[in-house]
C-alpha cells in the first residue's frame, strides 16, 4: 500500500486560513489502511479544524466525505455536483488522490492533508515499512523475494558492502541489512549458488530516473 | 460510603475504556467541554485484556492533538482506578476539577457562547 501521514496542523490550517467552508476528502484505500486519510481521520480532522477556527471567533463548516478511490475517475466524480460550494477542498489521499483531484477540478483550490511517505507494508499495527521503489524492473526473483533497491541503503545490486556489521546496516542499527536477509533467506532455500551469479547494470530508465512513466495496455482501451 | 465530589462532573458511562475513541474525545472539547478524563480499570486489570492500555494511548495522541489546535492537552487524562475503589474515584474527580479550574474555560466554549450572544 501506499504509506502516508498527517501533515502537521498548522500547515493544513495554513491552507484554509481564510476559507469559510471547505470540503473534506478522505480515500477508503491505502490511506485508511495505515490510518492517515480514511473516514476516521477525516472526522478527527473535521472535529480539530472546527475547533482551531471557533477558538479564533472565526467560523468553518467542513463537508466530510470520503470516496472508494481519489485515483479514479469515477469516484472522483462524485463530488462533482458540490464541489463549487466550496471554497477549497482538503484531500487526505495520498499525492496521487490529490493531483488527481485538482487536475479534474480546476476552479477549486485542492490541498494535501497528508504526506505521502513510501509503498509499504504493515509490519506490525502501528510500524509501517518500505518494500518497493517502483523501479520498473524487478528483481526479485534473483534476490530470493528481498528488494535491494528499496531495502538497502545504497540500493546495491550486489552486496553487502563494507558497511554491513552482524546483518545490521550502518546507517541505522535497527535497520536490517537488505543483503544479508537476502543470503539468509537464499541459503535457507538452498539456493546460495545464485549469489555467486553477478546482477549486471540495471537499465535505471524505467524508473524516475526516465521521466515520468505511462502505461499503456491497448486491450483494456475503449 | 457517602463521599462526594464536584458537581462539574458529567459521568458518560461505557462497557470499557477500551471503547473510547480520538474522535469521541475531541467531540467533547469541540462542544465546549472544559476537560475531559477517561477513567479506565487498573493497568493489567482489564476485563478485555487490553482496553484500558488503548485507551492511555488515545488519550496521549489525542492530547498532543488538542496542543496543536491550542486547546491545551492538560484538559484531557487518563486515570486508571478499581472499581471498588470509591475514595479514589472522588479524589480524582476532585483534582481534576481543581486542574480545570486553575485552566480556566476550554476557548472554544468561550467563542461559540460569544457568537450566541453576538
Amino acid at each position: 500500500m501506499i504509506v502516508a501521514e498527517r501533515k502537521p496542523f498548522d500547515e493544513i490550517t495554513g491552507f484554509i486560513k481564510d476559507c469559510k467552508r471547505i470540503l473534506l476528502v478522505g480515500c477508503n484505500e491505502c490511506v485508511t489502511v495505515c490510518y492517515a486519510g480514511g473516514k476516521k481521520e477525516v472526522g478527527i480532522l473535521a472535529s480539530a479544524l472546527k475547533m482551531a477556527f471557533t477558538k479564533e471567533g472565526k467560523q468553518l463548516e467542513v463537508k466530510e466525505v470520503t470516496l472508494e478511490r481519489q485515483c479514479d475517475h469515477e469516484y472522483l466524480e462524485e463530488i462533482r455536483s458540490i464541489i463549487a460550494e466550496y471554497d477549497s477542498v482538503i484531500s487526505l489521499a495520498c499525492g496521487v488522490g490529490v493531483q488527481f483531484m485538482a487536475e479534474k477540478y480546476l476552479g477549486t483550490p485542492v490541498f494535501p492533508g497528508v504526506n505521502t511517505l513510501f509503498m509499504g507494508v504493515t509490519e506490525e499495527r502501528g510500524v509501517w515499512t518500505e518494500r518497493c521503489q517502483g523501479c520498473g524492473q524487478c528483481i526479485l526473483g534473483q534476490t530470493a523475494g528481498i528488494c535491494p533497491i528499496s531495502r538497502c541503503a545504497k540500493r546495491l545490486l550486489n552486496g553487502p558492502c563494507g558497511g554491513s556489521t552482524k546483518g545490521k546496516c550502518e546507517i541505522d542499527k535497527d535497520l536490517d541489512c537488505a543483503w544479508q536477509l537476502i543470503i539468509d533467506r537464499l541459503k535457507e532455500l538452498g539456493r546460495l549458488d545464485d549469489y555467486d551469479e553477478l546482477i549486471p547494470i540495471k537499465d535505471w530508465s524505467t524508473e524516475r530516473a526516465g521521466g515520468p512513466r505511462k502505461l499503456v495496455r491497448e486491450d483494456l482501451q475503449p | 460510603m457517602r463521599l462526594t465530589y464536584p458537581d462539574s462532573i458529567r459521568i458518560i458511562r461505557l462497557p470499557c475504556t477500551g471503547k473510547v475513541d480520538v474522535i469521541h474525545m475531541m467531540e467533547a472539547f469541540r462542544k465546549g467541554a472544559d476537560g475531559v478524563y477517561v477513567v479506565g480499570c487498573l493497568e493489567g486489570e482489564c476485563h478485555f485484556l487490553t482496553g484500558n492500555l488503548r485507551a492511555k494511548k488515545r488519550v496521549e495522541y489525542t492530547k498532543k492533538l488538542l496542543d496543536d489546535i491550542g486547546i491545551v492537552g492538560e484538559r484531557l487524562e487518563m486515570y486508571n482506578i478499581a472499581a471498588s475503589d470509591g475514595p479514589r474515584f472522588a479524589e480524582v474527580a476532585k483534582e481534576m476539577h481543581e486542574r480545570i479550574k486553575a485552566l480556566g474555560p476550554n476557548p472554544v466554549r468561550g467563542a461559540i457562547q460569544n457568537r450566541r450572544t453576538a
